[in-house]
């Protein structure tokens, strides 16, 4: 066994005929932020839904932390909650508080006492500038308030790898910074993570590695100096002229 | 995105999985039919070894009873339980959904209304409904006024109407008041009414919310169409009941009870059917 903390091979997935990913190799090392870039469309987030079992796969192996997790007899609620998941959509939960938002997976299903997890919680908002927030409703909170706050509750059961799907779609320029600065922080203190992103300088800023997918395979995959100023295959470059203008 | 040639073939570790998830699905089947018969069995036996089973079976399914009483039985039955439930269900959900919606109002200029829809369904809801039906059937035709009918059928049916109209009433407000604002919110900012809003954006998906409930209130109107017999309709449950005075048996009555069964489990399940392709429609693609 290696000490990759994830291992994808040969991972496939599809709708019906539709073929939605095919090929995947991923490795995730420790510490790695592996960052997946990709037209609409390209599978990212079909990716990081099969990662975290929301998807049952097709073919192909996923291993994390040493043991096969794409096999049907494992347990999916402890795999789960070993990895975080954030959504674009933010999928707070709006009749609780964010603090109970926060308390509710590690009380409910790690078993930490409410105070302890209270604790927990509260120093992470302050952490992430949101220790005025804790007892407000996600509704009463702006859309980057809430995606930190659900960046909060995936961290708050101190899972050994996030996945952060497309977290800054959702939010309006003034409001991504707040929320790639947090991110940004994650990565130093070596917080795991595969991010599916639009934002590109960011990529390019935090990314040990970045994966370029193209109909659903992994195209190119590289430093994100080799992938953004170099890049190996015409797709890519065509990506990267579009999206970066 | 679909890659147009596509030679890939299940790998070793593949077909294992498939064949795993065969079999852990061949378990649960096992499972549940073992767990169906232990269940179901041990109730049958249970029935069927209590020491009256012999004479509760001859009171109440006896075959000769049931077939003496067959006719009278069904065409009660058909004539007031079902025709009263579809004459009267489209009748309870236009007032449902007039009173919910008056009750959301909030203009000025519709305030009487608005009283009159809250005291309309705290009245209805608070009583009961067999009081209702006596005081349709008997009270109002003893008034001698003119004009209300003095079919005792059509009454005792507004009286059922006006009831449940109160409790789907509630039903429908429930649903109403569970529609996020940001819809109203995005109706008004695309220039609708707010009628409009309700009637396109809102209620639309606030009747679907409230499915489940509106057949319980649905099925709990089929049953109670038998409470006509208080005032002497011949429905399928009075006349099983003439028949068990007169013939000191009583399984016509067991005999409507399957007919009511009959038509509410089919029902339900359709209604259920209904209520999962809305939200397989809707929810596409995201769990």
């Amino acid at each position: 066994m290696s000490d990759a903390l994830l291992e994808v091979t040969g991972l496939r997935k599809s709708y019906g005929d539709k073929v939605v990913l095919s090929g995947i190799d991923l490795t995730v090392a420790p510490h790695d932020v592996i960052c997946l870039i990709g037209a609409s469309g390209s599978g990212k987030s079909t990716l990081l839904r099969c990662l975290n079992l929301l998807e049952d796969i097709d073919d192909g192996v996923i291993e994390f932390e040493g043991s096969e997790i794409s096999d049907p007899r494992v347990d999916r609620r402890a795999v789960r909650s070993r990895m975080g998941m954030v959504f674009q959509a933010y999928n707070l939960f709006p009749h609780r508080t964010v603090l109970d938002n926060c308390t509710l997976a590690p009380r409910r299903v790690h078993g930490v006492p409410k105070a302890e997890a209270e604790a927990r919680a509260r120093d992470l908002l302050g952490q992430f500038g949101l220790a005025d927030q804790a007892d407000k409703h996600p509704d009463r909170m702006s859309g980057g308030q809430q995606q930190r706050a659900a960046l909060v509750r995936a961290l708050c059961t101190r899972p050994t790898l996030l996945l952060l799907d497309e977290i800054t779609a959702a939010l309006d320029p003034e409001l991504v910074g707040e929320v790639l600065t947090i991110v940004r922080e994650l990565a130093e203190q070596g917080t795991t993570m595969i991010l599916a992103t639009h934002e590109m300088s960011f990529a390019r800023d935090i990314a040990t590695s970045v994966c370029f997918l193209d109909q659903g395979r992994i195209l190119e995959q590289g430093r994100p100096a080799e992938i953004f100023s170099n890049p190996r295959e015409e797709r890519t470059r065509q990506f990267l002229a579009r999206v970066l203008g | 995105m679909s890659t147009p040639v596509d030679d890939w073939v299940p790998s070793a570790r593949e077909v294992e999985r498939r064949g795993l998830r065969r079999e852990r699905s061949r378990r649960d089947l096992a499972v549940a039919t073992v767990a169906a018969v232990v269940v179901i069995g041990g109730l049958v036996v249970g029935l069927v070894l209590s020491p009256g089973w012999p004479t509760v079976r001859a009171s109440f399914l006896s075959w000769p009873d049931a077939k003496a009483s067959f006719h009278a039985v069904i065409t009660g039955f058909l004539k007031y339980n079902v025709t009263g439930f579809l004459i009267a269900e489209p009748f309870i959900l236009a007032i449902g959904v007039l009173v919910a919606v008056t009750r959301g109002t909030v203009s000025a200029a519709m305030f009487p209304l608005r009283v009159l829809a809250i005291v309309y369904t705290d009245v209805f809801r608070g009583l009961p409904t067999y009081l209702v039906i006596i005081l349709f059937g008997f009270a109002l035709p003893g008034l001698q006024l003119q004009g209300v009918p003095k079919n005792t059928f059509w009454l005792g049916l507004v009286a059922l109407v006006l009831c449940y109209g109160a409790y789907v009433a509630e039903v429908f407000r429930a649903g109403i008041e569970s529609i996020h604002p940001s819809q109203i919110a995005s109706a008004d900012t695309l220039g609708l009414t707010r009628g409009q809003a309700m009637r396109h954006v809102v209620l639309p998906q606030a009747t679907r919310r409230v499915m489940p409930p509106l057949l319980n209130d649905f099925i709990s109107l089929q049953k109670d169409t038998a409470l006509l017999g208080t005032i002497f309709i011949f429905d399928g449950l009075f006349a099983a009941q003439d028949y068990a005075a007169y013939a000191f048996n009583y399984t016509p009555i067991t005999m409507v009870g399957a007919m009511f069964l009959c038509l509410t489990v089919p029902l339900t399940r359709f209604t259920d059917w209904v209520g999962r392709r809305a939200m397989r429609r809707q929810f596409a693609g995201s769990r």
